[in-house]
């Protein structure tokens, strides 16, 4: 009955606003019991290696538990059944020991082809760097300039149920990784602080990102759409608010949108050279502080002190500017939770950001700072 | 023999008596379990339903790192060392443990310990949120400042470890009744045995990867840190070569005290005595060929993925034999069901099913799928809770009345048992579901579609919670008083424990009795 509701529920839901949900996307489903059978080969063969190890289990479980039961059932005082005295017989202990042995041996045979699929990373046609960050995942395309930063973009309201929770809630990203359908590509998986997962249900990807070590792994997704996972190795606070969203278009599709990204990629450097003014500064800089600074500084500036200061009053967002550059570019030297920004943000980005640190939770200090004085500052210190 | 027990506090604080220093561990690892178990209950309230409501996600880390550590250190292993004080002297014939003052050391420095874990949650920066696998360097470079105090607790729990686990070896090579062969010893002393060498083996590797963390966090030290050319893989792989056997230390003496309980209630020998203890030695031996199964994605190479999955799907063998050997001993038994039997029956089925779903975890390939979902939380909460936590609770209602002189109350013990069985069954049986599904472990917050199972599961938590007051309160009841228990207590149980009086006299056995 329930499950009758809920699937006609999926019904209108899907059947609504028909025209603002990806077609190609399925709504999750509720009441999930089971692993998704996959969009690649290998997820394919993955669901079932794990459905056929279900099965044996479940037969054992039959065998082992009906013989059980049927002895509780039976041989019970209350019904007068007398206790036989047998306590040992070598046959039957060999036989049960046998047994089981072939039966692991016939599942490890699909196991360890399935193993040597997974680890053939040879040969791929395209290459992407993955970085996990606390708490978002970096996306470099190797061999061009596209590189990218993927956060959370549910937002704070829904989570603090101030806002009704909308149906892609905490698995929603500002930018999707994008790949081809159909190429091979490789997944070069790192860390920049503590040790992260990278994991995508339906393409049967889970990968540690580990700092100082590159991890391997691929995939090729055979059906265009949108993927959705975690990260799957606890990472600190926000581990919980760091999904993946894979979104594999059609070659054509994947070639015009890289293409894309690079042209904004330069036009992202020429903003250096621009001389911003104050009200442009402040409200890039928001956009920046939200994105990058809230999860630990929190939208009000109050930070979760002491490993999260506040940078309302604070006396780097109020002291020298220079300090300020120094903590934002480079990180802190004594908290490692106050990461070098530096390398991750562009330099349009830093000076918006500080300057929107310093003229806003009530900071006031009026000043700003510049693109090109973050390169200069950049390029002095090295 | 004149001389009994000290009266007030001194009895306890001086005490060398095994039984009292039996009882005392007994009791304070039911304290950590109440603890602890109030901590998941936080974790549970939380994930009721998706969104933030009760708690934020640094104080969610606490919880679920700190409910970890209290129930694997605070509460299976002092408990099984508190049965073992009590049971082991009185199975094999003993007057008490060999070492009788490094016994009321090795309890005394616990209380410290888990005061000093316990003060952490006080602490500016809060307890450690790391998990209670503390993986560096989100336990290091990234780890709140109370994370020294956890390694010197880690460090006192792991010294009163080794000094329980070599009293319990040298009391049980030194100090057996004449005629008490070590193939006569009843499967408690033996996996007991067993358990006190993997302790000795893996606790000191434990103290030294907490030892590597002080001296990064504290000293300049690199042993974990890419950036100083360390490595964090180390980590991993010197704490699993702990942590496998560990969750072995939590589980061979359940085996021992199941293979107990099952005989007496089905009225017929253990089947298979020597084939258990000799798979026991096996399943020992395996845990310390495995531990990378809990590494499979952090990129070993391939011939590294084949020796662990092989080696782990191995271990299917001898615990199957187990498993098939209390079966058989039940098969044509004479069955009653009071509740230390129903205990050790739901033990079998339920401890049977966590094992399948870790042979499904040693399937590498399939486990990338598994790995770090709520499939693996439901895997060990199925091996741990009605393999550790429900053997447990079947040896007090099994021996209580040996030790107090009083019955339980039955009716009391069943509703004890069926609450328990159905509030763990409705915690951790959807966690299957939602693991499959996709939901990543230690989250404090979690996508719609994981909605519906996980409030099933907080219900469930909150029944099984629930349930162990009628536990506290049947217990306290008995040792005030109660229908009084024979001797024998049970009908033709095995064992010397069963030859003393109930309740068992301060000091048993000063002259060691005839074994046949």
């Amino acid at each position: 009955m329930l499950r009758g509701f809920n699937r006609l529920f999926a019904l209108m839901a899907a059947a609504l606003p028909a025209s603002t949900v990806l077609a190609e996307e399925k709504a999750p489903e509720r009441w999930g019991v089971n692993m998704p059978r996959g969009v690649t080969e290998v997820a394919q063969t993955t669901y079932d290696l794990h459905m056929l190890i279900f099965w044996i289990c479940v037969a054992i479980g039959a065998l082992v538990f009906g013989v059980m039961f049927y002895s509780m059932w039976r041989h019970r005082k209350s019904k007068g059944y007398e206790a036989a005295q047998f306590h040992e017989s070598t046959a039957v202990e060999l036989v049960w020991t046998i047994i089981p042995t072939v039966i692991l041996i016939l599942m490890a045979i699909p196991a360890t082809k399935t193993l040597y699929d997974i680890y053939d990373t040879e040969e791929a046609d395209l290459d992407i760097m993955i970085t996990g960050y606390q708490w978002k995942w970096k996306y470099d395309y190797l061999g061009s300039d596209v590189s990218f930063f993927s956060n959370l973009s549910t937002p704070r309201a829904e989570i603090d149920n101030q806002l009704p929770k909308n149906s892609n809630y905490l698995l929603e990203v500002d930018e999707p990784v994008v790949v081809p359908v159909g190429k091979k590509v490789r997944f070069l998986i790192t860390a920049n602080d503590v040790i992260h997962a990278w994991w995508v249900p339906d393409l049967a990807v889970k990968k540690d990102a580990i700092p100082g070590f590159v991890n391997e792994a691929w995939t090729r997704v055979e059906e265009p759409g949108i993927y959705r996972g975690q990260c799957a190795e606890l990472c600190g606070k926000d581990h919980g608010f760091m999904p993946i969203v894979v979104k594999a278009v059609p070659q054509a599709e994947y070639v015009q949108w890289l293409d894309q990204r690079a042209a904004e990629a330069a036009k992202m450097r020429e903003l250096t050279e621009k001389t911003f003014t104050f009200d442009e500064l402040l409200a890039r800089g928001k956009d920046v502080y939200d994105r990058n600074c809230a999860a630990c500084h929190q939208v009000n500036g109050q930070g979760v002190p002491p490993t999260f200061p506040a940078i309302a009053g604070s006396a780097i967002a109020t002291g020298p500017m220079k300090e300020h550059l120094d903590i934002v570019v480079h990180g802190s030297p004594k908290n490692p939770a106050m990461q070098a920004f530096g390398p991750q943000l562009s330099e349009a980005d830093i000076a918006a950001v500080i300057t929107y640190q310093r003229n806003a939770f009530g900071n006031d200090m009026g000043d700003t700072v510049q693109p090109i004085d973050i390169l200069n500052f950049k390029n002095n210190q090295q | 023999m004149a001389h009994g027990p000290q009266p007030g506090l001194s009895r306890w604080l001086y005490t060398t008596n095994h039984k009292d220093i039996g009882t005392m561990y007994l009791w304070f690892s039911f304290a950590m379990f109440l603890l602890g178990g109030c901590m998941a209950l936080v974790i549970r309230a939380e994930l009721f339903e998706p969104g933030l409501q009760i708690v934020q996600p640094e104080f969610f880390n606490q919880m679920t790192t700190m409910h970890g550590l209290i129930m694997v250190f605070g509460a299976v292993m002092p408990a099984f060392v508190g049965l073992a004080n009590w049971m082991i002297p009185m199975m094999i014939g003993a007057p008490d443990m060999a070492l009788p003052r490094m016994n009321n050391w090795s309890f005394w420095i616990l209380p410290f310990a888990f005061a000093m874990l316990a003060s952490t949650l006080f602490m500016e920066g809060g307890a450690p949120n790391f998990g209670w696998t503390f993986y560096a360097p989100l336990s290091t470079e990234y780890a709140p400042p109370s994370v020294t105090f956890f390694i010197f607790s880690i460090h006192i729990m792991g010294a009163s470890s080794i000094m329980g686990a070599i009293n319990i070896i040298a009391t049980i090579l030194n100090m057996r009744a004449p005629g008490m062969t070590l193939m006569k010893m009843p499967l408690f002393v033996w996996t007991w045995l067993i358990t006190a060498y993997l302790l000795i083996a893996v606790m000191p590797v434990l103290a030294g990867v907490v030892t590597m963390m002080l001296m990064d966090i504290h000293f300049g030290t690199s042993f974990f840190s890419a950036a100083g050319g360390g490595d964090p893989v180390l980590f991993q792989h010197v704490f699993w070569f702990f942590g496998h056997p560990e969750v072995y230390i939590m589980i061979l003496p359940a085996f021992g005290i199941v293979s107990a309980i099952i005989p007496t209630f089905a009225r017929k020998p253990l089947f298979g005595y020597s084939s258990m203890v000799y798979a026991t030695a096996s399943i020992a031996f395996l845990s310390f060929i495995v531990w990378a199964h809990h590494m499979f994605t952090v990129g070993m190479p391939i011939a590294g993925e084949l020796f662990f999955m092989y080696a782990t799907m191995l271990i299917a063998v001898p615990t199957g034999v187990k498993v098939f050997n209390w079966v058989t001993t039940m098969f044509r038994g004479s069955m009653t069901f009071e509740t230390p039997m129903l205990f050790a029956v739901a033990f079998v089925i339920l401890f049977t099913i966590g094992g399948f779903s870790g042979l499904m975890l040693s399937i590498a390939p399939a486990d990338f799928q598994y790995h770090d979902t709520y499939f693996v939380v439901a895997h060990f909460h199925y091996v741990l809770v009605p393999g550790a936590i429900f053997s447990i609770t079947a040896a007090v209602y099994y021996w209580l009345p040996k030790w107090t002189g009083n019955m339980y109350n039955e009716t009391m013990g069943k509703v004890h048992f069926w609450l328990s069985f159905i509030g763990l069954n409705v915690t951790f049986f959807p966690m299957h579901f939602v693991g499959l599904a996709g939901m990543p472990r230690r989250i404090p917050d979690y996508a719609l579609q994981f909605a519906d199972f996980n409030q099933i599961a907080s219900v469930g938590a909150f029944l099984f919670g629930a349930s162990q007051l009628v536990f506290l309160f049947n217990v306290i009841r008995t040792i005030q008083g109660g229908k009084k228990a024979t001797d024998e207590v049970w009908e033709n149980p095995e064992g010397l424990e069963w030859t003393v009086a109930s309740p068992a006299p301060y000091h048993t056995f000063s002259t060691p009795p005839a074994v046949r």
